[in-house]
């Protein structure tokens, strides 16, 4: 279904480009209905996602074990590549995943490190407690206590923890303004 | 209205991390979606987009072996034997202007940033299903039109020579990506 045959594609060549228009393929799995008929897909995913949530907490252990985990090795070896990434590629997921599972302001302090490892022109020269604060932060929030994450301890850490590392970024980015600006640019991700 | 019949969609949904892809592939198959494909790495979907032919890619950006901004690059070759048209939807984490720009510019068709939510995720599949885009094709792009805002009077070195004005009344990709979600 996904692709029209080639005489239905129309191309329409100009001087420094083409535009290719075609019937919409996917035109056949759009149905026009009441809205008293409409049902509520969006509910019933929320529904299933919902159901899904008793297994939240044993995925975020994975996750901050991870992370973790990637830290412990950065420590031991320094800052490889490969040992950079995987710090980055498990504070990105965790980043992206954690609200989802409930632990927002864990989110909040994985981007915080995120940016961290993004930004800082030497790694090597960053303080380690800048690292272990954020990530003894999400063990705390995931380990110590769910509910932890759901009043103002938490997210005032996470606050904070952001402040700390954006003004460390700030600082040492001064002369790199092209860094700058992506430190400074507001996040496009929905607010909490 | 309009109600998607999601169980004649083929999905393909590409993420190397096993919770996202069980949280999509809930999502899916709770919107109605019975087939749903899952790839844990830029080149197993690559693999599985050549085979399967699905309607609609969700990529995330970060993952092993190639990530997903250049599995969108590597689908949307113009002169491949697949489908160079079907719409990707990237998911991610990433969460900077900079970051949609640069997805826009590899032909990526919506932006979704975590995290997900299941109207977010709707919001994005009903708008390639419901409202495709023409394709573009130039030197240095070929991909859905990156150009959604009217501006009949923008004369700066981008602007597309010899047509008319395209009249696209659409949000840009950028604004929908910071919607509320």
């Amino acid at each position: 279904m996904a692709k029209n045959s080639a005489k239905d594609i129309e191309v329409k060549a100009f001087a420094t480009h083409q535009i290719i228009t075609q019937p919409n393929p996917l035109r056949k799995v759009l149905r026009r209905v009441e809205e008293k008929d409409m049902d509520d897909p969006v509910g019933r995913a929320e529904q299933a996602l919902a159901g899904l949530a008793s297994e939240f907490k044993d995925w975020m252990t994975i996750e901050v074990h991870r992370l973790s985990a990637a830290w412990t090795a950065v420590q031991k070896d320094g800052f490889t590549k490969e040992l950079r990434d995987e710090l980055f590629h498990a504070a990105h997921d965790i980043k992206g995943d954690a609200a989802t599972f409930g632990f927002p302001s864990a989110a909040g302090i994985a981007e915080s490190l995120c940016r961290i490892i993004e930004h800082a022109p030497d790694l090597e020269k960053v303080p380690a407690e800048l690292f272990t604060h954020h990530i003894n932060a999400i063990l705390a929030i995931v380990h110590e206590n769910t509910r932890l994450d759901r009043i103002s301890v938490s997210a005032e850490l996470s606050h904070r923890l952001r402040k700390v590392a954006d003004d460390y970024l700030a600082h040492v980015n001064r002369d790199r303004p092209e860094h700058l600006e992506v430190i400074l640019a507001p996040s496009i991700a929905p607010v909490e | 209205m309009f109600r998607i019949d999601f169980n004649k969609l083929r999905f393909l949904v590409c993420d190397d991390n096993p919770h996202m892809r069980r949280i999509l592939r809930t999502l899916l198959h709770s919107f109605g979606a019975r087939e749903v494909y899952e790839a844990e790495d830029g080149a197993t979907a690559l693999e599985m987009y050549s085979h399967y032919v699905p309607d609609i890619v969700i990529t995330d950006w970060a993952m092993p072996i190639f990530d997903g901004l250049e599995l969108a690059q590597m689908i949307r070759q113009p002169e491949s034997k697949g489908n160079p048209y079907a719409p990707i939807i990237m998911l991610t984490g990433h969460s900077e202007k900079r970051r949609v720009t640069v997805a826009r510019d590899a032909g990526v068709t919506e932006f979704l940033a975590k995290p997900i939510s299941a109207k977010g995720l709707y919001q994005r599949i009903l708008n390639v299903v419901a409202n495709p885009r023409p394709f573009i094709k130039t030197k240095t792009y070929f991909g859905p039109d990156r150009r959604r805002n009217t501006n009949s009077a923008y004369m700066g070195p981008e602007r597309r020579v010899g047509e008319k004005h395209e009249v696209l009344q659409q949000p840009s990709l950028l604004d929908k990506a910071r919607s509320t979600i």
